[in-house]
C-alpha cells in the first residue's frame, strides 16, 4: 500500500514548537524561529517586455521589482528580485500549484520559465534589536540601516552557507532563505551564536 | 580579501564571486576548427597570459545574482581599475 506523503519541515528534528513554549519572547534580544512550507515560485523573463510585467502584476498584484536586490510586496504575494533576469514569487504555503499554473498561463506566449523551489528551501527568521550583530558574525554585507532596509534583499553568504536574506521591517526582523540540506548547519551556528545574547525560539 | 563591485548588486567580498580566467578568448569556430594545428588548438585550450601589470579576466556573482561580467585588475597591487559587461571589448587603460 502506498504511504501518504507527508511534508517535514528542514528543523522539525530541533522540536522548536516544544523549545518555543518554554521561550521567553518579550525579555529576548534576538527571537529566531522557522517558518517552513512556504511556497517559492522562481521566474525568469524579461523585466524590459511589458507584457512580462504585466503578466506578474496579473497573477500576483506586485510590481515587480526591477532595482536590484529589492523586493515588493503585494497581498500574500511577495517578489524578491535574484538577477536581472529572476524572481522568486513567495507567497502562502499549499498555493505553489496554483501559482505555477496561474504564471504559466500569464506567459504563455512570452519567453519567460516558472520553477516550483518551495521544496529547496526553508526560512529561518530572525527578529529583535541584537539580529545585525548576530549575522555580522557570519555575514560579509553592511546591514546598517543606512546600508540596507526593509524593501531590500541580498543573496550572499552566512557563515558557509548560501542564503537569500530578505529584511522584512525595521525592528529589524530578517527571512533567510536557506537551502534544506544546509538548515540543521545553519540553525545549530544560530543556537551556538544566539547564546551570547537573550536569545528566544518562536514557533512558527 | 577583494571587494568587488557587481555590476549589479554592487560592493560585495571576494569570497561571493568566482574567478572565470582569462577574458576575450574566441573559441575558435567550426571552420577553424576543422583547419587549425594541433599546437593551435592546445594554444586556445591551455596558453593564458601571465602579466605582471593589469590582466583582463571574467568573474561570476556566484553567491549573489550569478551574472557573469569582465574585470581589469592590477595582478600586483590587485587594484581592480574597471569593471565591464561581458561582450564589450577590452578597455584602453593607461599602463600603470
Ligand atoms: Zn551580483
Amino acid at each position: 500500500m502506498a504511504e501518504a506523503y507527508t511534508r517535514r519541515s528542514a528543523l522539525q528534528h530541533f522540536g522548536l514548537t516544544a523549545a518555543a513554549a518554554k521561550s521567553d519572547v518579550a525579555g529576548a534580544e534576538i527571537v529566531i524561529g522557522e517558518s517552513a512550507h512556504r511556497a517559492i515560485v522562481n521566474i525568469r523573463g524579461n523585466s524590459s517586455d511589458a507584457a512580462f510585467i504585466a503578466a506578474v502584476k496579473s497573477v500576483t498584484g506586485v510590481d515587480l521589482p526591477v532595482k536590484p536586490n529589492t523586493t515588493a510586496q503585494s497581498g500574500a504575494f511577495r517578489v524578491l528580485w535574484l538577477g536581472p533576469a529572476e524572481w522568486w514569487v513567495v507567497t502562502t504555503g499549499g498555493t505553489e500549484e496554483k501559482l505555477v499554473a496561474d504564471l504559466r498561463q500569464a506567459f504563455a506566449g512570452q519567453h519567460a520559465a516558472v520553477v516550483d523551489v518551495s521544496e529547496s528551501r526553508t526560512v529561518i527568521t530572525i527578529s529583535g534589536a541584537s539580529a545585525r550583530d548576530v549575522l555580522a558574525r557570519g555575514c560579509s554585507l553592511d546591514l546598517h540601516p543606512r546600508a540596507f532596509g526593509p524593501g531590500q534583499c541580498a543573496q550572499t553568504g552566512l557563515t558557509k552557507a548560501n542564503i537569500l536574506l530578505d529584511q522584512t521591517d525595521a525592528t529589524p526582523s530578517f527571512d533567510i532563505y536557506v537551502l534544506k540540506s544546509f538548515g540543521d548547519y545553519l540553525w545549530q551556528w544560530f543556537w551556538l551564536i544566539g547564546r551570547d545574547y537573550k536569545f528566544a525560539i518562536k514557533a512558527q | 580579501m577583494l571587494l568587488i563591485s557587481c555590476p549589479h548588486c554592487g560592493p560585495r567580498d571576494e569570497h561571493e564571486f568566482a574567478y572565470g580566467h582569462e577574458a576575450h578568448i574566441a573559441r575558435p569556430t567550426l571552420d577553424q576548427q576543422n583547419t587549425m594545428s594541433d599546437a593551435e588548438w592546445a594554444d586556445y585550450l591551455f596558453m593564458r597570459k601571465n602579466p605582471k601589470g593589469v590582466h583582463f579576466e571574467r568573474w561570476v556573482h556566484a553567491r549573489g545574482c550569478r551574472q557573469w561580467f569582465n574585470v581589469a585588475r592590477h595582478t600586483v597591487t590587485h587594484e581592480i581599475i574597471k569593471v565591464y559587461p561581458m561582450g564589450e571589448p577590452a578597455p584602453k587603460l593607461e599602463q600603470k
